[in-house]
């Protein structure tokens, strides 16, 4: 028997719309995020009993201490869980557990970050040598793991265990940055970031055509790297009746880690875990959902999230991508990352808090790329490596 | 040109300085529970199968297959960068563990999944990295 419960909504969003933001700071972002996210709902500082941080800011793991201030609110829940790219998801996950405790009514979650304008380079940028010592990083220090080639080697034991080719995994890259196109934030992003090859849709050739990062791994199977931000405003269903747009329930949660282990299997993720309790909870399965946001950091991510959730068997994402598929206006398959992604849209680090905003306009009928009609969405975040620790959240979101 | 110092392992960091110890004579260190029998993986303090403490160091013949590998062709760190083209590995040991490392003295195109390797040690100051060569 489903479960499912209405206690808790998303009812304010705001997604920063620039993507080259100089001379803003993440906290300017975020706050400016949270007050549009409010206005959104009708609703507003004082109205905030609960937030939700990942530390982004700058003040790192003791932000609780300091961001009520920022914002000039008195918070009864502070949840500073800080997971990566996938933090938002698990915050989401959290208040609406602590909204159905009872312990919060309006929970504020924001995210801001100047990647771009720092010239962070975060898939690239070797991950060795800082901090103190510490066991892992003893371990793995030495041997020049980027980002991107931790991920590329999850690309390449998917290739050797069932088939999977690269002219697939750019299918991903293809239908999020034809969303993109739709996007008039997104298509001003790549025009101000200078993305190469352009403001404009690619094709498969030109995803094999980009030049080779790690391999299997070529360029434009990569995020981009902007400046950016957000919030998201989720309330008890008493305060949602009351808010100005149609409430997105949280349907479902699910969330989970996962680590290398002798004898592990790098082409399953974290959502193995996390989506049974998330589909479980909200009493539905992968095949009615229309809208899968899905962590884009790499093709690679998204291939082995989709069949994680269920939307196909293990090893089957290679063919089950192929054809557009997953394209808005496409039958066969879920509506995927349809503002484009942190492919094609935006990526400024972590950029799980898009996929609620996203999901959200699609649930309200607002997207750029709409689903008809939509009703049933799921948001996965990742944060960290995927083929090495990283964190999966799951989040299914309805409207009545 | 000689090339750029690689990062290497910082001490005092007690779960791991045995494994590196021991890498001066060249021999690749893991762990087993005396209790439950269990391969500790990374190095740790404490048995992640049952709960003892009582581990015992063994010490790997150094020969395993690739599980998984990319070539690395940008990083900007700058002992990294003029390397490039690199291999980057996870590697299963016979004994039963898989440990991060490099593909080394070899074509990096000649590289693939279930290859065969054993240990290649690259001296460094005050200790060896385990790196691998197809065997």
């Amino acid at each position: 028997m489903p479960t499912q419960t209405r206690d808790a909504a998303i009812v304010g969003i705001y997604e920063y719309p620039l993507r080259k933001a100089p001379g803003i700071s993440p906290l300017q972002i975020k706050a400016e995020s949270a007050a549009k996210a409010l206005e959104d709902a009708g609703l507003t500082w004082s109205d905030v009993d609960a937030i939700y941080d990942a530390g982004d800011g700058g003040a790192g793991g003791m932000s609780g201490l300091s961001i009520a201030e920022y914002f000039n609110i008195k918070p009864n829940v502070i949840d500073t869980t800080a997971v990566g790219g996938s933090s938002y998801e698990f915050h989401a996950a959290h208040a609406k557990r602590d909204i159905a405790a009872g312990k919060a009514k309006v929970a504020l979650l924001t995210y801001g970050s100047i990647a771009h304008s720092q010239q962070f380079n975060i898939g690239t940028g070797g991950r060795m040598g800082g901090g103190p010592p510490s066991p892992l990083g003893n371990m793995e220090g030495s041997w020049g793991m980027t980002l991107i080639s931790n991920y590329a080697m999850v690309a390449r034991r998917h290739m050797h265990e069932y088939g999977t080719t690269s002219e697939q995994l750019a299918e991903i890259s293809v239908v999020t940055r034809a969303h993109a196109m739709r996007n008039p934030e997104a298509k001003q992003g790549m025009e101000d970031l200078e993305l190469l090859p352009g403001a404009r849709e690619i094709t498969i050739e030109d995803v094999m055509e980009s030049r080779m990062i790690a391999d299997p791994l070529h360029l434009l199977e990569s995020c981009i790297i902007s400046d950016g931000g957000g919030a998201v405003v989720i309330a008890s269903a008493e305060v949602a009746r009351n808010t100005k747009k149609t409430p997105v329930w949280i349907l479902g949660t699910g969330e989970a880690t996962k680590y290398p282990e002798s004898n592990g299997d790098i082409t399953s993720s974290a959502a193995g875990q996390s989506a049974p309790q998330a589909f479980g909870e909200a009493g539905v399965t992968a095949d009615e959902i229309e809208v899968a946001m899905i962590y884009d950091s790499f093709t690679i991510t998204v291939l082995t999230i989709l069949e994680d959730l269920g939307f196909c068997k293990k090893g089957e994402g290679g063919s089950y991508v192929e054809g557009g598929k997953l394209r808005f206006d496409q039958e066969g398959g879920p509506a995927l990352n349809t503002d484009g992604g942190g492919l094609s849209s935006n990526h400024p680090g972590m950029r799980g808090i898009f996929l609620l905003t996203e999901a959200t306009r699609q649930l309200r009928g607002e997207s750029s790329s709409q689903v008809p009609d939509a009703k049933l969405a799921v948001a996965h975040g990742n944060g960290g490596m995927l083929g090495a620790r990283h964190s999966g959240a799951t989040i299914i979101l309805g409207r009545d | 040109m000689p090339k750029m110092d690689l990062p290497l392992p910082k001490f005092p960091e007690p779960d791991t300085e045995p494994f590196w110890d021991a890498t001066k004579d060249h021999e690749l260190k893991y762990q087993v529970c005396d209790d439950c029998g269990g391969l500790v993986w990374h190095p740790r303090r404490h048995c992640t199968h049952c709960t003892s403490l009582n581990l015992s160091w063994k010490t790997s013949k150094g020969e395993g297959t690739v599980y998984t590998y990319s070539i690395v062709r940008q990083n900007y760190h700058p002992a990294f960068r003029e390397r490039i083209p690199y291999v980057v590995a996870w590697i299963d040991l016979d004994e039963g563990f898989r440990m991060l490392s490099n593909v080394v003295d070899v074509d990096v195109e000649e590289v693939s999944v279930g290859q065969r390797v054993r240990v290649r040690w690259l001296d460094q100051e005050g200790l060896a990295l385990p790196a691998f060569t197809p065997a």
